[in-house]
């Protein structure tokens, strides 16, 4: 994407000023070269920004482990047992084996999303690279946990047993086609939510560029701004909701692995 | 006067193409007001009840907007990726 426009570069005329998909570009740290599996790049720095955050506030907040919680201490707290109370609420108590996983994804998720929203940020889970590979390993663990726990019997959940038996052939042809289209729509569902948002806030910011050079004293670039500022609240709704929904998908799925059956 | 079309016929397909994809957002909001209103109507006459459903109604809400959300990334596909 975005091969031919660069951020800032004004081409003849009808191009955009600041081309809405240049953020989302991978870029090497230092200097211009080649970008090989050993680069550190954009993604690798505010990942790693991320992971010490979430570092810095399970870890490093929770180490007094006071009885009467400070503000860091009880938001790790409310955190874990949203997280608990989800898994326990869908999959029941054996689902809380699969915690760490669960909660590894939750804050993931919630960290980069959230720190993606900060101006100059790179939000990581706009790229369907990585959100591909997290919705995949989903998948694979819970056809994995699914074969594992019940055998043969997991073939059981495309077998409908509420409907006629005529139907029940074409059926579970649907319902395996959609089982396997699990990981697609999950993964799409967070790239798509990210790239979306940030490429409309970018939009509104070509326009506010291009007010700010045209009107007197840059006074047009009010309504643009007021757009972006709109945008980025709705976008800090959504950024929080995704990473829930991403969650509670998992959860269900996981479900489905654990207690086979309609 | 003479012809004033400039820009070659395949951005101009593109963006044709990427005003049709976005007819699709449309489906989408009317689907998640479909949820947003189902759940409302139904915590209006039992308001005890509706505390739990709110996380159904995310997931709802959610599954609603995604094909939106497929809808306005084909669109951006056509619009910038050449």
């Amino acid at each position: 994407m975005a091969e031919h426009a660069v951020e800032g570069a004004v081409e003849e005329g009808a191009k955009l000023n600041i081309h809405p998909m240049a953020q989302f570009e991978i870029t090497p740290l230092f200097g211009d070269g080649p970008i090989h599996w050993y680069t550190p790049t954009n993604v690798t720095l505010w990942l790693f920004i991320a992971i010490a955050a979430i570092v810095l506030l399970m870890v490093i907040a929770t180490r007094g482990r006071n009885i009467v919680p400070g503000r860091g201490q009880s938001v790790a707290e409310s955190i874990y047992s949203f997280v608990r109370s989800m898994i326990v609420d869908i999959t029941g108590e054996e689902g809380l084996k699969y915690f760490p996983y669960i909660m590894t994804l939750f804050l993931l998720i919630l960290f980069t999303n959230v720190l993606g929203l900060l101006p100059g940020s790179f939000t990581i889970m706009s790229h369907i690279a990585a959100t591909g590979v997290l919705a995949l390993l989903v998948f694979g663990a819970v056809t994995l946990i699914g074969f594992y726990k019940n055998g043969p019997k997991f073939l059981k959940i495309f077998w409908v047993s509420e409907a006629p038996m005529i139907l029940r052939p074409i059926l579970a042809v649907i319902e395996i086609i959609s089982y396997f289209v699990r990981p697609v729509s999950h993964s799409i569902r967070l790239a798509g939510n990210m790239m979306a948002g940030h490429a409309v806030i970018k939009v509104f910011a070509g326009f506010a560029a291009v007010l700010a050079a045209g009107t007197p004293l840059g006074i047009g670039v009010i309504a643009p701004v007021g757009a972006i500022m709109a945008v980025l609240g709705l976008e800090l709704l959504v950024v929080v909701i995704q990473a829930y929904v991403f969650t509670v998908l998992t959860c269900v799925y996981l479900n489905d692995a654990l207690h086979p059956g309609h | 006067m003479e012809n004033a079309i400039t820009g070659d016929l395949a951005q101009m397909g593109a963006m044709i193409g990427a005003g049709l994809a976005s007819i699709g957002m449309g489906g989408a909001a009317i689907g998640v007001g479909n949820v947003v209103s189902s759940f409302l109507s139904g915590a209006l006459r039992n308001p005890a009840a509706a505390g739990g459903q709110t996380a159904t109604m995310f997931i709802g809400i959610a599954f609603a907007e995604a094909l939106g959300i497929f809808s306005f990334l084909i669109a951006l596909l056509l619009m910038y990726a050449q």
